[in-house]
């Protein structure tokens, strides 16, 4: 549905270019974890995917369509929550007046069951509220839009902790076959269990776009292991309850992915990720 | 729900699933929550749950109505105790043996052990699994 392809980028000419090539495709009925370091132009991406911001070369289309053009059908299947905003000095009902009519599928009834599972229902004025409230209550409309492309920037950050619970609880209820859901976050732990797609940006590109099955059928995580164990590990780091590492997985044995161990052996040996992910999935 | 560190997630949840089987949680040939509402309870991705649900339905301890939901196999209870057997038979038995290899603890003292183990357990009947 949304595809991206050859995206070049960048804030200032004479810099390295913030993209240099990079292609994606959002399938339905998936969550996608945007995960890169700080500046790395995880938000820059998720504004290009709405039509935000423009690329100096590439394209971005959602059915076939430009986004750049901004034409309505599009922005009907997109909603994007951005990491800081602001809200309206509005009541609930007042924010759900102006803007739900831009969205053809808003629900209601599913709206108002979101704020009651974040607590949010005695609202008055939305300008007045913290940041946490605000990321709570903007993702409840979000999800109540049913777009079938929803952009989320590290929406956890704000969240107290039984929140973020209840933020996974939501994301999980209200994702369904037509959804696809695109969070990016530094927070991993927050939303380890909820993302089934993993997207690492780095040095300007894609420096792994592959399913979670996918990555844990190629890798095997251990936690807990003697050094015997993780002999041969291509990561390791030891803690207080032993080594955690991630092994090579010849067998194919499953294990629980680790996202935050992933990240840091990507980010530290990029060529090996790319090396085992170099075969295209069967 | 607390993950444990070192099994897959999806078979986690079916160990979960197959738990509230044989607690009586959810009866012989009653539906248990869609994949959805399942998916909020533990906070993981439907997708993962779906593949939970798939495995328990090979298992034969679940099965699907289409279009209605997924059911209690009327001999789940059962099914569940011959893949918790097999299970332990493959992957947990053969660490207990290398560990008697190991300590060179003979079969005869784990034998009469297990014996009194055995005799402790149905003279007190409150121990008895049911």
């Amino acid at each position: 549905m949304l595809q991206i392809e050859n995206l070049e980028f960048s804030y200032h000419k004479k810099k390295t270019p913030i993209f240099n090539g990079i292609s994606l495709t959002i399938q339905p009925g998936s969550v996608y974890g945007l995960l890169g370091k700080n500046g790395i132009g995880k938000s820059t991406l998720l504004y290009m995917m709405c039509g935000l911001m423009f690329p100096h070369k590439g394209h971005v289309t959602l059915d076939g369509v430009e986004v750049r053009h901004r034409y309505p059908e599009t922005l009907e299947k997109i909603f994007l929550v951005p990491e800081e905003f602001d809200l309206p000095a509005i009541s609930v009902d007042a924010y759900v007046r102006r803007n739900s009519v831009f969205y053809p599928h808003f629900d209601r009834e599913q709206f108002d069951r979101y704020l009651a599972d974040f607590e949010l229902e005695n609202v008055k004025n939305l300008a007045k509220t913290s940041m946490g409230q605000k990321k709570k209550y903007l993702v409840s409309f979000a999800l109540a839009t049913n777009t079938p492309l929803l952009l989320m920037d590290e929406p956890t950050n704000g969240m107290d902790i039984p929140s973020k619970s209840q933020f996974r609880k939501v994301i999980a209820s209200g994702m369904n076959e037509q959804k696809s859901i695109v969070i990016s976050t530094h927070q991993v732990r927050d939303l380890e269990n909820m993302i089934d797609r993993i997207d690492i940006l780095e040095g300007g590109r894609l420096l792994l776009d592959r399913d979670t099955a996918d990555i844990t059928s190629h890798l095997r995580f251990v936690k807990g292991a003697s050094e015997a164990d993780v002999e041969g590990a291509l990561y390791s780091v030891s803690t207080i309850a032993g080594y955690s590492a991630i092994l090579p997985n010849p067998t194919g044995e499953e294990s629980p992915l680790d996202i935050e161990m992933l990240f840091n052996y990507a980010i530290e040996k990029p060529a090996e990720i790319e090396r085992i992910f170099a075969n295209p999935v069967k | 729900m607390q993950f444990k560190e070192n099994q897959t997630i999806y078979l986690q949840i079916a160990e979960r699933i197959s738990d509230e089987i044989l607690l009586g949680h959810y009866a012989i040939g009653a539906r248990i929550p869609s994949v959805r509402e399942y998916a909020a309870l533990v906070e993981v991705n439907a997708n993962t749950v779906m593949r939970s649900y798939e495995f328990l339905q090979t298992q034969g301890i679940i099965f699907n109505k289409r279009g209605i939901g997924f059911f209690v196999s009327p001999d789940a209870k059962h099914k569940i105790k011959e893949y918790r057997r097999n299970e332990f038979l493959k992957t947990e038995l053969p660490r207990f043996f290398m560990q008697l290899y190991t300590l060179h603890i003979p079969m005869d003292e784990i034998d009469s052990m297990y014996r009194e183990f055995i005799n402790n357990l149905t003279s007190n009947p409150s121990n008895q699994e049911s």
